[in-house]
């Protein structure tokens, strides 16, 4: 009846999932009976679980990669702890729970943390600041959302029904394989990733789709903040390498459930194919995490400098060499597999040639610095602390991609140190400076200075005592993933980057404390001209948060920089005349996500357990979801002129307030 | 300085030649978005295809291609997904001057031909299944049922949507949402013919010839 | 014609065609697969054939297949040179581009793989 799954599934004799679990259970219970006792339902289910404005899918997705942060990080607390002890002796974490433990810190640190942070941002600023009322396909953008939650859903149900993938977050064969990982772990990780696999790919369509052809008048390509830049090369990434996921994933689950033999080891499958498309995939993806990275401190750097963004084209030359280049060098990470010397020669050389793009972003940087006043606000902090973390950590890169260092590197904690070098000191970094940058857009008032500050340098130490040692540890020759050693020269490197770990969780609680306190003091931190920190593109003209329709009357672009002529003028003209009010057509709320994700989890966890028939069930279930969406007759409202004129009228006089208040 | 007037200079930071006028109509956004979504599906089917000639050989001492290949069954599956593509082709064009009577006569077809190409391919699937010959028995096998299988399973995907298209139009008339619907599937239909191409060349002649 | 660029719509949305009269959009599609069925034939009757050179016959099959491929990008989705469809050629042309560098990727570096590090039941048979 209910296929593979029985109470032995529930991890009754292992305490720490099976606390943790309870505690979570209690926490998600406490807070949905908070919700419905205080009438919260209504208004959360008319207002988020249904919208599809795309500011509001992108808060989601943004609050969906912060909670799984914790998870993603409690993980790592515990790998380091185990390290830490681990010395002679076994640890705390026997070996099948060890591994099971990096490899969902993995899983979803990439997925569920990386991924929908830069989706969130994107989601949340791409449409303002191309002066447009929302993403192309505001719908699918919901769906989207909700699918990705569905996988981090199932990722997380493994912790207390079942177990989770033992492979380490590339499931590599033949451990992946039937015959050496017959428990359903394996199965978690693959169809929760096919599953949000497809989330990503609407998202990466959505985004294309929006910048090549939604874009206000007068904002032609060269006109675009660079940011929208990143966001079409990340995006055209998605959509280029995502398949590749999702095809590689499918021969796996084929193998698995149907006994075909893409990558066994007997009747003619081929183990080294898995890794040579799985990286095909894996290298455009960590291109997809950097870009929009990138983006955020172009517009950071630019803004609090007070400066344009110095040599824009040849930064969207770089981001789109960058974007190319990414495709070609994915050799790099099975040196150590055979292809020998001269396909790891053609590869290592691509994979150097693809730090010179991002030498000259870090250069354009710099010399956008240069010359202009700097204020060291909060997001100015993280892009400083980026540029140099992230130089190192790609210079480590480039030292790893030539092939005979490499193989006396490759799966050693140098590599580890490195690819946290660049994913902490790049996307981590970046997605922190523009939360705090973009957070008073979204919800109307600043963070914290003081907790903001603190944050930064609790991070920043707390990095670099956590991961340099890793390099060291890496020289001395250990590799990765050990549940336990016995080399005494190791010892010292992992304590001290035990208490890096600590320091980081310092700077994690800076965080969660700043949120409180913001939240708390919000009406004397609140944003009241839409224009916090005063910014250059279009973003900054409307109110924070913004209304549903975004602009009142979508802008005529003229430049670069298109919100800072629009700015100058203001302060030297006063206000231009008040536009001429239309009704404005926005775009239906509705469940189809929600419930197109709630079929999918369904089918998700049956597949993984067996249940055949609740997987049919769940099938026939999200076609009828699609079928009764396409089958509405409106899809969109009417807001009419006079209250869109009321809405903006209050915006304009908050920003003639402005004027007039500040000193010229 | 206006745009019009900075592009009759020849400014060189505007591309495309002319001022940008705004967001695109919802009917080239959709389509378009809609064709980069084939694109990224055609990559898919690009890794299949990939495994597929990594495996070619590795027949397991089982059989090979050009003992199980059946070409004349091939040949008909090609000539009822071409006339399909044809046919489906001929709806859109009854869709765009609004005439339904020959919109659905044209889905209709469209839909007989594809469920003809599946009979076909099932057929042979089984055929292969019952000599022993399934996908488990090599790893040749087990990427030539997944490639020649995925592409089926995207044309019963579209047999599904095709009979939808045909209701809605029927429910709702040529509604503006209903015609960019169309036309995506239009462009979904094609697609897989294109794809057809590949497999039959590449799969099914090649690996005959061989 | 140049008139008209600077009056209608920047673009086309792939699978649409400019021309609105029914009888050139029907020749077109019977132009279209009148081509396809006579290049499928070729393709069909090279490869059973011993009236070519045999080594030249897999090359035949993949130009006619990529013939074919164009005919439907032509006739049947409407694909031109046209200013007005430069979007979704890029598109289609960045499509292409990567399909080009994971398959032959692929294929070079599995031929490398599989010389030096050979699957194992190859080894298996070469020690037997």
């Amino acid at each position: 009846m209910l296929g593979k799954l029985t109470w032995a599934a529930i991890p009754f004799d292992q305490p720490i999932p099976l606390v943790t679990g309870a505690i979570v259970l209690v926490a998600i219970l406490a807070v949905l009976a908070w919700v419905i006792i205080a009438g919260h339902l209504p208004y959360l289910w008319r207002e988020w679980i249904t919208s599809v404005d795309h500011k509001r899918i992108g808060v989601m997705y943004t609050l969906l990669a912060s909670v799984m942060l914790l998870r993603g990080f409690s993980d790592a607390i515990m790998m380091r702890a185990q390290q830490a002890v681990a010395f002679h002796s076994q640890g705390y974490l026997p070996p099948e729970h060890y591994n099971q433990i990096f490899s969902a810190h993995g899983t979803i640190m990439i997925f569920f943390v990386a991924m929908p942070f830069v989706i969130g941002l994107m989601n949340l600023v791409v449409p303002l600041q191309l002066g447009v009322r929302d993403v192309a396909f505001p719908t699918l953008n919901s769906v989207g959302f909700w699918l990705t939650a569905t996988g981090a859903l199932l990722v997380n149900i493994s912790l207390v029904v079942g177990e989770f993938a033992r492979t380490g977050w590339l499931p590599y064969p033949p451990l992946s394989e039937l015959t050496y990982s017959p428990g359903v772990g394996v199965d978690y990780y693959l169809w929760s990733l096919e599953i949000s696999g497809v989330g990503t790919l609407v998202a990466g369509i959505n985004l294309v789709t929006t910048v090549l052809k939604l874009r206000t008048k007068g904002m032609s390509y060269l006109r675009m903040p660079m940011f929208c830049w990143t966001t079409l090369a990340s995006n055209l990434l998605i959509i280029a390498a995502f398949p590749i996921l999702t095809a590689t994933l499918a021969m796996l689950i084929l193998d698995r459930y149907f006994g075909f033999h893409f990558f066994t080891n007997e009747a003619g499958g081929n183990v080294m194919m898995f890794m040579n498309l799985i990286w095909a995939w894996g290298h455009p993806e960590v291109y997809i995490l950097v870009l929009p990275a990138f983006g955020i401190f172009s517009e950071v750097v630019s803004t609090f400098s007070g400066k344009p963004l110095f040599g824009y084209r040849s930064m969207v030359l770089a981001t789109m060499a960058i974007c190319i280049i990414s495709f070609m060098v994915w050799l790099h990470h099975f040196f150590t597999m055979g292809a020998g010397p001269n396909v790891n020669a053609i590869f290592g050389i691509a994979s150097m040639i693809i730090a010179v793009p991002t030498g000259v972003k870090i250069y354009n940087w710099l010399f956008t610095m240069y010359g202009g006043r700097i204020r060291f606000a909060t997001p100015m902090m993280w892009s400083i602390g980026f540029m140099v973390t992230f130089i190192l950590g790609g210079l480590t890169g480039v030292l790893v991609a030539v092939p005979p260092a490499d193989f006396l590197l490759h799966n050693s904690m140098f590599l580890i140190a490195h690819f946290h070098n660049v994913i902490i000191g790049g996307v981590l970094f970046g997605a922190f400076a523009g939360y705090t940058y973009w957070f008073p857009k979204a919800f109307g008032f600043r963070l914290h200075e003081g907790w903001g500050k603190a944050a930064f340098w609790l991070w920043l130490v707390g990095f670099y005592v956590a991961f340099m040692p890793l390099y060291a540890v890496g020289f001395l020759g250990m590799t990765r993933r050990m549940q336990h050693y016995d080399v005494s020269e190791w010892r010292p490197w992992l304590l001290v980057a035990g208490v890096g770990a600590i320091i980081i969780l310092a700077g994690i609680i800076c965080q969660i404390v700043q949120l409180a306190t913001s939240i708390r003091h919000r009406e004397e931190l609140r944003d009241v001209t839409g224009d916090p920190w005063d910014g250059r593109s279009l973003e900054w003209a409307t109110a924070s948060p913004p209304p549903v329709f975004n602009f009142a009357v979508m802008p005529d672009v003229e430049g670069e920089d298109a919100y800072w002529s629009i700015k100058l003028r203001a302060r030297e003209q006063g206000l231009s005349r008040e536009p001429d009010y239309k009704d404005i057509e926005m775009p239906r709320n509705s469940p189809t996500g929600f419930v197109c994700a709630f079929f999918a989890t369904i089918m998700g966890f049956a597949l993984i357990w067996h249940i055949w028939w609740m997987v049919v069930l769940g099938g026939i279930g999200a076609f009828a979801t699609f079928v009764v969406f396409a089958w509405r007759d409106h899809d969109e409202y009417v807001i009419p002129a006079a209250e869109v004129a009321r809405i903006d009228r209050l915006n304009r006089e908050a920003r003639r307030a402005s004027l007039a208040g500040s000193a010229p | 300085m206006t745009d019009a007037a900075l592009y009759r200079q020849g400014d060189p930071r505007l591309l495309g030649g002319r001022p940008h006028e705004g967001p695109a109509s919802k009917r080239i956004t959709t389509g378009y978005g809609f064709w980069i979504f084939l694109l990224s599906d055609i990559v898919m089917f690009s890794c299949f295809f990939a495994a597929y000639a990594v495996l070619l050989g590795q027949t397991a001492d089982g059989p090979k291609g050009a003992e199980l290949f059946d070409l004349k069954s091939v040949a008909a599956e090609t000539a009822l997904l071409l006339l399909s593509s044809f046919t489906c082709g001929l709806a859109m064009i009854a869709a765009d001057v609004r005439n339904a009577l020959w919109y659905q006569i044209g889905m209709a077809v469209t839909c007989l031909l594809g469920l003809g190409f599946l009979a076909l391919e099932f057929r042979e699937f089984a055929e292969l299944v019952s000599r022993g010959a399934g996908p488990t028995r090599s790893a040749f096998l087990s990427a030539f049922f997944t490639l020649v299988g995925c592409h089926g399973a995207h044309v019963s995907a579209g047999i599904l949507w095709l009979l939808t298209m045909m209701a809605q139009v029927f429910a709702k008339g040529f509604r503006a949402d209903i015609m960019r619907r169309l036309l995506c599937f239009a462009l979904f239909w094609h697609a897989l013919d294109i794809i057809w191409v590949a497999i039959f060349s590449v799969v099914y002649l090649l690996g005959s010839a061989a | 014609m140049s008139d008209q660029h600077l009056h209608h719509t920047v673009d086309l949305a792939p699978g649409d065609e400019e021309e609105g009269r029914i009888g050139p959009r029907l020749l077109g599609y019977c132009v279209g697969f009148a081509l396809a069925i006579l290049l499928t034939a070729t393709s069909f009757f090279i490869a059973g054939t011993d009236l070519v050179w045999q080594p030249s016959i897999p090359v035949a099959i993949i130009v006619l297949a990529i013939a074919q491929m164009g005919v439907h990008l032509v006739f049947f989705i409407h694909i031109t040179t046209d200013p007005d469809n430069t979007n979704n050629i890029l598109a289609l042309a960045f499509g292409l581009l990567i399909v080009f560098l994971v398959v032959a990727g692929s294929l070079w570096i599995m031929a490398n793989l599989n010389q030096n590090m050979p699957p194992m039941d190859q080894i298996m048979r070469m020690q037997r």
